[in-house]
């Protein structure tokens, strides 16, 4: 017999089970695929965690509540604490200004800073900022050690499609987009992500390239392995990478380092970020129903938080910052 | 008085539904301005951008589909088809992109375009240059409305080339025009109904703000007050100043 039955084992789902163990709850996970793999958005996360970055185009609460990821990740897996890099083509330097404007806890860079920081990008970029206290982690390494923290401390992922209906007692929905016909106002935002060999180039945190129309940000997943990320388009196709988001993508990469084109191409990927019209993640009630969702391009960011309300809510019945009307 | 296709806007300001932070602030800048026009892009959605478009449509203003991204003629006859299909408005933004870092029109193929969709009963509103023989083709092949532009796409500029454009102004004076693309400012906006054009269309000057609503307040009573000015007929520049009281008899040392 369980507490809490959490439906759905995507970043939503796993750090949810987490917080309800941690709420001393009897807790079942359950997913009609089993555990993480590519048939769930978090699959295809850039693992960035950087609330100061994404502060810049999002309400504060994913500042405020992203910046305790990073040590709440670095209790099951690896995190990486190097900060975060922004760079602008020399053309589009108003973008870095406007960044700059809109975000907090960045520090100028010249061209020696940005050599210090990334020998590999010297001589290549005169202006950037950088953002000390944010961090990366992978996040296909970190769904799998969150799962087996789970297992841990006696929680496996039952692999059974089950409705929130057909679970007794309390549910945590964490369902992701599966879970669009119970909330009307959630929506599909398309994103694109590629992933690159390239050997010859050492970057050892992200870097984000700013430009109006095509920005881009590379996350380095070590052996010479890098993520390009990221499309946001209003679609809830999930057909293949279009040769459109490929070129876009690939030639911020070749703008950063002209060695990105000589990369070998090992995966390209596209999927569906959940989102609600204000782009922020929430928790909506409904009964004994709790959907954890909407986590846009925040899941990492913001899946330790919204767990730990969530979880609060059902050992104590108080509601956090995060719970929304629907 | 010049009208849309038949449709008279209560305030001239058209608004774009691309880069805001997320559609609660798009339906904020919307509320905000009371814009009576929103142009919506089919274009990169691969067909699948229901949930959106069904925001786009719940603003309960007139929508303008745009041909945004589309590079021939037949493309954006393509998809001026599929957005008349979707959104039931034969009114379409006729965008033909010439040059991919700039956005400049293509003159060519955007002339073939309109005259395809004018022809299949389309009400079409071409983005174009200042450039008046181009204009004149394009009201040949049927269009009502021109919308040339202020300067390149998201750019902020302004109102480039102020000349071409007062007078391109003066040639089509039963044209109603919009001035499209390129404004930075609601001085900039202010300044096009100033000089009688019809109304203005952007996108990134509001999206981009750091309060998108607030933004496009701005631009909202700029577009009055511009509008009112046109109406209230400008003075004119003179070359010497003209006191407003004589300065003779008065102790004026």
């Amino acid at each position: 017999m369980s507490d809490v039955t959490i439906i759905g084992a995507g970043v939503a789902g796993l750090w949810a089970a987490r917080a309800c163990l941690a709420q001393g709850l009897r807790t079942r996970l359950v997913d009609r695929k089993g555990t993480p793999g590519p048939h769930g958005c978090s699959w295809w996360a850039g693992g960035m965690l950087a609330p100061f970055c994404e502060g810049a185009l999002s309400e504060p609460a994913v500042v405020t509540h992203g910046r305790r990821a990073a040590a709440l990740w670095g209790e099951v897996t690896e995190v990486t604490h190097r900060g975060t890099l922004v760079l602008a083509p020399e053309r589009d330097r108003a973008e870095l200004q406007r960044f700059a404007a809109r975000t907090e806890g960045h520090s100028d860079c010249d061209a020696e800073a940005i050599a210090e920081c990334e020998p590999d990008l010297a001589g290549r970029h005169r202006r950037g900022l950088f953002f000390a206290e944010e961090a990366h982690l992978n996040p296909r390494q970190a769904l799998q050690d969150l799962t087996q923290a789970l297992v841990a401390a006696g929680v496996t992922v039952e692999t059974t499609a089950l409705a929130p209906s057909e679970a007794a007692g309390p549910v945590i929905d964490c369902r992701g987009m599966a879970a669009s016909d119970a909330l009307p106002g959630l929506r599909a935002v398309r994103g694109e992500m590629i992933l690159l060999r390239a050997p010859e180039i050492t970057l050892t945190r992200p870097i984000r390239l700013l430009h109006p129309r095509h920005p881009l940000y590379v996350v380095p997943r070590g052996n010479g392995i890098y993520m390009l990320g990221a499309t946001q388009i209003e679609s809830a196709s999930r057909a293949q990478m279009t040769a459109r988001s490929a070129l876009e993508l690939l030639s911020a990469a070749y703008a950063l380092d002209p060695r990105f084109a000589e990369a070998e191409i090992i995966e390209m990927g596209a999927d569906l970020r959940p989102a609600f019209a204000d782009n922020l993640p929430g928790i909506v009630q409904r009964g004994a129903t709790l959907h954890l969702n909407g986590l846009f391009r925040h899941g990492f960011l913001m899946a330790p938080a919204l767990a730990e309300q969530a979880a609060a809510f059902l050992a104590t019945a108080t509601t956090g910052d995060l719970f929304r009307e629907d | 008085m010049r009208d849309f296709y038949g449709t008279t806007l209560p305030l001239p300001l058209m608004l774009g539904t691309a880069r805001y932070p997320s559609p609660a602030v798009m339906e904020a800048a919307f509320r905000q301005s009371a814009a009576p026009v929103a142009t919506v892009s089919l274009r990169r959605e691969q067909g699948a951008g229901q949930a959106f478009w069904d925001m786009v449509r719940g603003l309960g203003v007139h929508l303008l589909p745009n041909t945004a991204g589309c590079h021939s003629a037949r493309e954006a006859i393509t998809t001026a088809q599929m957005a008349r299909e979707y959104f039931g408005t034969n009114w379409i933004k006729l965008e033909v992109i010439g040059h991919a870092d700039t956005l400049q029109p293509d003159p060519f193929g955007l002339v073939e375009a309109a005259e395809a969709l004018c022809a299949d009963g389309f009400e079409v509103f071409p983005y174009t240059t200042e450039d008046q023989v181009l204009a004149a083709r394009l009201v040949d092949a049927g269009c009502r409305v021109l919308m040339p532009w202020g300067a390149p796409i998201g750019s902020g500029l302004g109102l480039n080339n102020l000349h071409g454009l007062r007078s391109l102004r003066a040639a089509f004076p039963d044209v109603a025009m919009v001035i499209d693309a390129g404004l930075g400012l609601p001085s900039h906006a202010a300044q096009a109904l100033e000089m009688g054009f019809d109304a203005v269309l952007l996108n990134t000057a509001v999206a981009e703000a750091r309060d998108p609503a607030a933004m496009a307040e701005a631009f909202a009573l700029a577009c009055r007050a511009g509008a009112l000015a046109a109406a209230s007929g400008p003075m004119g520049q003179r070359d010497m100043a003209v006191p407003s009281t004589p300065v003779i008899g008065k102790a004026w040392l």
